[in-house]
């Protein structure tokens, strides 16, 4: 790689290796076929372009022929209070994952649910969301969803099943519930609960079964080893000096993730303008996670090395034995110098274990915490969060074991996917099968459905009522924006049928709960909690537990026996999680983080094993675990470990929908109980080529200071060095702009950046963008309007990685309104590059011009799916819908500045700081993104603009960008 | 070498290149005039209603404020149709076994809304806000005429933006001091100076920025 006077960025292994197809693929103007007609390998030939352009000459006037229907008007009979037609409302309520809530506010436009918000006061949001709870209004609309009860196929009625289902209770309340079970996913919602409880006490002998396929079993053993009774961790970042992840991915994972990522951007932002002390996050790791991007060191390690390091980590920390690593630190040379740093900070220092680390490790990290006095500063213990904290794995193995041996004649499987989900070598489906009653409550006739006679469609979150806790046990009371919309029941409504209540709905269930826990005043505090989005004083509280005990044994290493054997190791994928999202566009094209892939999960292994295994990216690999095989196409990624293969989970499903059918490959199949996160594996190479859809390479930018990034230090001692490195031309032949009100602007803060995509679905949301599905991913036609460019900065082994998030940079000398023949992009008043789109007769040239490629263009009509009548329900009434043939980009979300211009000048005031927030602003976990008036110079972005780490990209070419970027700054520790 | 084209063909040619000239001037006039004519703004045009509904009759002769029914025109982009209660509010009690207005009675009955035409049909990708227009001092007699003289509504301008950027051009012409706005009747001694004056007061934009595309479209 030909060395630059910069840093060492690349971007991708073909382009760190500069190979010719690399080059020949950024020859061209749009990479990848852009610009050739659709379906058409060998591009438009002569004679094909004149046959089209004379067909759409004659064409061309006709299609504005057509007389648009005239539209109805379709008022309330009685109008409800509060609703003001064209005026959104905000109901708080809450989105949970594996049974962990986070405290939403959804956007509701005449009844519609069209958008989520984070709820700025509730602890698990602040104000963000994460990409699942973005994307899960999609999931409401989906057409795909069960939409009506069935037995054996054929439709049958609430009123049916509820009676078949109370004539098994009664049976079975004769033998004390024996034979009788229920499975659930992780269960925080004290109704639900309640509800099962009250269903054991009926049936005595019956049991209540959990399993989560992505769940914390190992972090419930750990707290079981260190504290030697249940209790769940919570951190606080901000009083965080050092943090020290054992395979953590504190940022983007987990129920505490968003706050956690707040606090500890907060942290360095405040280093990097107030001058405090930065703090320090070393990443170990054995598959890099988005969080490591944040990382000032990243640490790669296979994942049955992790024990023997933290084991070594508290050795030399605390001075405790460590029975089986004899000289630890000859192996981890990084130990001695991570371990001084966190003893300089004992008290003010944090190591946190990963959600899939093995129970030994959380225990590890519990005493390292313990020895470092981190309990009651940076680290919390509690009592469990969850309403029944059980072994899930033991759960569902002693479940399976009950069914195979004839013991169980009625399962109630409430949610959960188990037939897909759990692990391959249990027998679930088999098993399964030898029930006589099998009853299964779902949003999808799914894998599971499929091997029950009943089916219970079940209500989507934002339809139903009831309640969940969040990661510090903060209740939420979920409320239904919308009246189911292909009916159906929750899972609370389906118990309550088993215990003789067929008729109830969740409102009354959630309130008779709430009312025995709050009787005096209950109507207030109902209202409140409703309204607040949480119930005040909620919150578990910290607890005095200490972390004793010896260094646990190291876990069993699983090997195959077979030399050059490779450790798998399991996560939920970024977009689909444990595959329930599979059927949900928006989660399956956003580019996952790090390797920038769509619309498919890989095998992802480290440049050098892959030369070992003779692969190249997009090669087949057969993996085989036990006596499972899958064949799972390669793709390299820097910074994995050698000798390590990342699956994720959640892809090949086969009963997911048109959407999520057949996407990847199904990576539970090599997933058995003993190897849940890792296990030990065989890979070959195997025939066959695989087509990847990647946003990796599309819009290359070579060579140029894009991402710039300094120590503290450097920076300390060269504030400039940010601007050092590029000549902004000082004039220009074109007259500049007055802007005498308002001129917007966006700061992008890169140090706090974790890519974890939240940003880009938001900004699908709210902007009505369409997917445009695999093949024209491919193609390069993908819409998002805010792409997350990921550099590499080193050696290709163990890079360091920095995200980026390219929108529209809204110049103030835009190349692209100069080339418009129509004038569909002009220059607003504020500054703001505007994109009509009526106008807009899709030359493009206007995106050949543009140096930074954010415009997107409708290829094709992406949009015809908004055309289903359900579909039509989600998009926002304030943005156009594209049509094909139009030209998009970010516009600064023009509808939000618009609404919050005309509401200050209702008031004859100014528009305030903070008053608009777009839409990728308001969903950052880390507040890297600030928008506002660059007028005001008291306004938060107009003081970060002014800092000496903000640069332009690309100013050299005298584009004057609106969007300007915060440099990235990091704290490494020197003795590394 | 005789010659190829007869002497006569330079006429011909000559009168085929001036008449394409005219024909293809005869056809982009008669398109912009297809263009502005009703047929195709429906300006004037008389939309059939399930109910009769008359402004004339509720507002010159009754004496209705136009925020009785339009209740949310100062708080939002849609000036608000009224829900069936609002027409039963009366309804109930004057002309209550009218069969003309047996659609009313019906949806107030069942539960199930009235179906209006919309008069006033805006394409998709122009967001005019009601509220910011009444804020600033247009009145509702700018864009709907005399509606308290419309028996049956009509559509009074051509809606086209020709005809909306005439006022976002000079908006001086138009404005009207605050408690006018709801005056259809009411008209001005000096548009000119007193519009100035509005501009001023109401702090109206630029007449740059109200014609910036992104005021009406996004």
């Amino acid at each position: 790689m030909k060395t630059l006077d910069g840093p060492n960025f690349w971007r991708s292994l073909e382009e760190y290796a500069e190979t010719p197809e690399f080059s020949e693929m950024l020859g061209r103007e749009f990479p990848r076929h852009a610009s050739e007609w659709d379906g058409d390998e060998d591009g438009v030939s002569r004679r094909r372009f004149l046959e089209l352009s004379g067909a759409s000459l004659a064409l061309a006037g006709l299609t504005a022929c057509v007389k648009q229907p005239r539209e109805g008007l379709v008022p309330y009979v009685k109008q409800p209070e509060d609703v003001v037609p064209g005026r959104p409302l905000f109901f708080a309520t809450g989105f949970t994952l594996s049974g962990y809530a986070t405290g939403i506010l959804v956007e509701s436009n005449t009844g519609r649910p069209t958008k989520v918000e984070g709820n700025p006061e509730h602890p698990a949001s602040l104000g963000a969301t994460d990409v699942f709870a973005q994307a899960s209004i999609l999931s409401i609309y989906d057409p795909d969803r069960s939409q009506t009860i069935t037995k054996l196929g054929q439709i049958r009625t609430w009123p049916a099943f509820a009676e078949e289902l109370q004539a098994r209770v009664k049976t079975s309340r004769a033998l004390f519930g024996d034979g009788f079970r229920v499975l659930t996913p992780t269960v925080t919602s004290p109704t639900l609960a309640a509800k099962l409880r009250e269903l054991l006490g009926v049936l005595p002998k019956a049991r209540w079964h959990q399993w989560e396929p992505a769940g914390r079993d190992a972090a419930r053993a750990g707290a079981r080893l260190a504290f030697g009774q249940p209790a769940d961790v919570r951190y606080d970042f901000a009083n965080a000096d050092v943090v020290v992840s054992l395979d953590a991915d504190p940022f983007t994972f987990g129920p505490g993730s968003l706050a956690y990522a707040r606090a500890f951007a907060r942290r360095r932002r405040d280093a990097a303008t107030g001058g405090a002390a930065p703090p320090r996050y070393y990443a170990i790791e054995s598959t890099p996670s988005a969080s490591s991007t944040l990382a000032d060191h990243r640490i790669p390690l296979k994942p049955s090395e992790l024990h023997a390091a933290a084991a070594a980590l508290l050795s030399a920390v605390s001075g405790a034995a460590v029975s089986g690593n004899a000289a630890p630190d000859a192996r981890y040379p990084w130990v001695a110098a991570c371990a001084k740093d966190l003893k300089a900070h004992a008290g003010r220092a944090l190591v946190i274990p990963g959600e899939h680390a093995p129970a030994e490790v959380h225990a590890l990290a519990h005493l390292l915490n313990e020895a470092l006095s981190s309990f009651g500063v940076t680290v919390f213990a509690t009592d469990p969060v969850e309403s029944e904290p059980v072994d899930q794995l033991a759960s569902l193995s002693a479940l399976v074991a009950d069914m195979k041996a004839g013991k169980v004649d009625t399962l109630l499987v409430l949610g959960g996917n188990p037939a897909f989900d759990a692990p391959s070598d249990l027998g679930f489906v088999e098993a399964l099968q030898r029930v006589t009653f099998r009853a299964r409550v779902g949003l999808y006739d799914d894998e599971t459905s499929q091997y029950c006679q009943w089916h219970v469609n079940e209500t989507h979150e934002l339809e139903a009522w009831g309640d969940a806790r969040a990661f510090d046990g903060t209740v939420t009371i979920l409320q239904p924006l919308i009246e189911p919309l292909y009916g159906g029941k929750s899972a609370l409504e389906v118990l309550a049928a088993a215990i003789g209540q067929p008729a109830a709905k969740g409102l009354d269930l959630v309130r008779a709960h709430w009312q025995k826990q709050h009787p005096d005043g209950f109507d207030a505090f109902f209202r409140k909690s409703l309204h607040d989005g949480f119930v005040a004083g909620s919150a578990l509280p910290p607890k005095s537990l200490q972390a004793k005990g010896t260094v646990p044994a190291p876990p069993a290493v699983p090997r195959t026996g077979i030399p050059g054997d490779l450790e798998i190791v399991f996560r939920p994928d970024p977009g689909l999680f444990d595959g329930r999202f599979a059927n949900n566009g928006w989660l399956q094209e956003v580019p996952k983080p790090l390797t920038k892939l769509t619309w498919d999960n890989a095998a992802h292994l480290s440049a050098g094993t892959a030369k070992g295994l003779g692969v190249k990216n997009e090669d087949f690999v057969r993996l085989k675990v036990g006596g499972a095989t899958l064949d799972a196409p390669v793709w390299i990624l820097p910074s994995q470990p050698d000798g390590v293969v990342t699956l994720h989970l959640g892809h090949g499903r086969t009963r997911a929908g048109r959407v999520g059918n057949g996407t990847g490959v199904n990576a539970y199949r090599l997933r058995a109980a003993a190897g849940l996160w890792t296990a030990a594996a065989s890979a070959e190479k195997t025939a066959g080529r695989y087509e990847f859809a990647t946003s990796q390479q599309h819009f290359n930018m070579e060579g140029r200071h894009l991402v710039r990034t300094a120590t503290f230090e450097e920076y300390r001692r060269d504030p400039e060095f940010a601007h050092r490195v590029e000549e902004v031309p000082k004039i220009s032949m074109y007259p500049g702009f007055k802007y005498d009100q308002h001129a917007w602007g966006l700061s992008v803060n890169l140090s706090s950046c974790t890519g974890c995509n939240a940003c880009v679905v938001a900004c699908q949301a709210e902007n009505n963008i369409p997917t445009v599905g695999k093949d024209q991913v491919r193609r390069g036609r993908e819409m998002h309007w805010i792409r997350i460019d990921r550099y590499y900065e080193g050696s290709p082994e163990n890079p360091a990685a920095h995200n980026q998030p390219v929108m529209c940079m809204h110049c103030e000398q835009a190349p692209c309104e100069l080339v418009c023949p129509v004038g569909a992009t002009t220059h607003s008043e504020e500054g703001i590059n505007e994109m009509t789109y009526n106008r807009c007769i899709g030359t493009r040239y206007c995106s050949n011009n543009c140096p930074y490629k954010v415009r997107r263009f409708n290829f094709l009509d992406y949009n015809k799916d908004k055309h289903l009548p359900v579909l039509t329900l989600l998009a926002n009434p304030n943005v156009t819908v594209r049509q094909r043939g139009v030209m998009e980009k970010c516009n600064y979300c023009i509808q939000r500045v618009n609404r919050a211009r005309m509401d200050a000048e209702k008031e004859n005031r100014r528009v305030r700081d903070g008053e608009v927030l777009t839409a990728c602003q308001q969903v950052c976990p880390t507040e890297a993104l600030v928008f506002g008036d660059l007028n005001d110079k008291t306004s938060k972005v107009a003081k970060l603009k002014a800092e000496q780490l903000d640069y332009g990209m690309l100013v050299e070419l005298n584009t004057r960008p609106r969007t300007t970027y915060l440099a990235k700054l990091t704290n490494p520790n020197k003795d590394l | 070498m005789s010659q190829i084209f007869n002497r006569s063909t330079n006429a011909i040619a000559r009168i085929s290149i001036w008449g394409a000239v005219f024909i293809l001037a005869g056809v982009g006039w008669a398109a912009s005039i297809l263009n502005r004519s009703a047929y195709n703004t429906n300006q004037g045009v008389t939309v059939m209603q399930p109910v009769p509904f008359g402004h004339e009759h509720h507002v010159s002769g009754l004496g209705l404020d136009c925020r009785y029914c339009h209740a949310s025109v100062e708080k939002s982009a849609n000036a608000g149709i009224p829900p069936t209660a609002t027409c039963m509010n009366c309804h109930k009690l004057i002309w209550n076994e009218s069969p003309m207005l047996e659609p009313v009675r019906e949806s107030f009955r069942t539960g199930k809304p009235l179906n209006w035409r919309k008069v006033y049909d805006l394409p998709d990708f122009v967001y005019f806000d009601h509220s910011i227009h009444v804020a600033k001092g247009v009145g509702c007699v700018s864009c709907h005429g005399r509606i308290d003289r419309m028996r049956l509504t009509a559509q009074y301008p051509s809606l086209q933006m020709e005809w909306c950027i005439a006022c976002h051009r000079n908006p001086e012409k138009f404005l009207r001091p605050k408690d006018k706005i709801f005056d259809l009747a009411w008209t001005p001694q000096d548009q000119e100076t007193l519009g100035r004056e509005l501009a001023k007061e109401n702090h109206l934009r630029s007449t740059i920025a109200l014609t910036n595309c992104s005021t009406c479209h996004r």
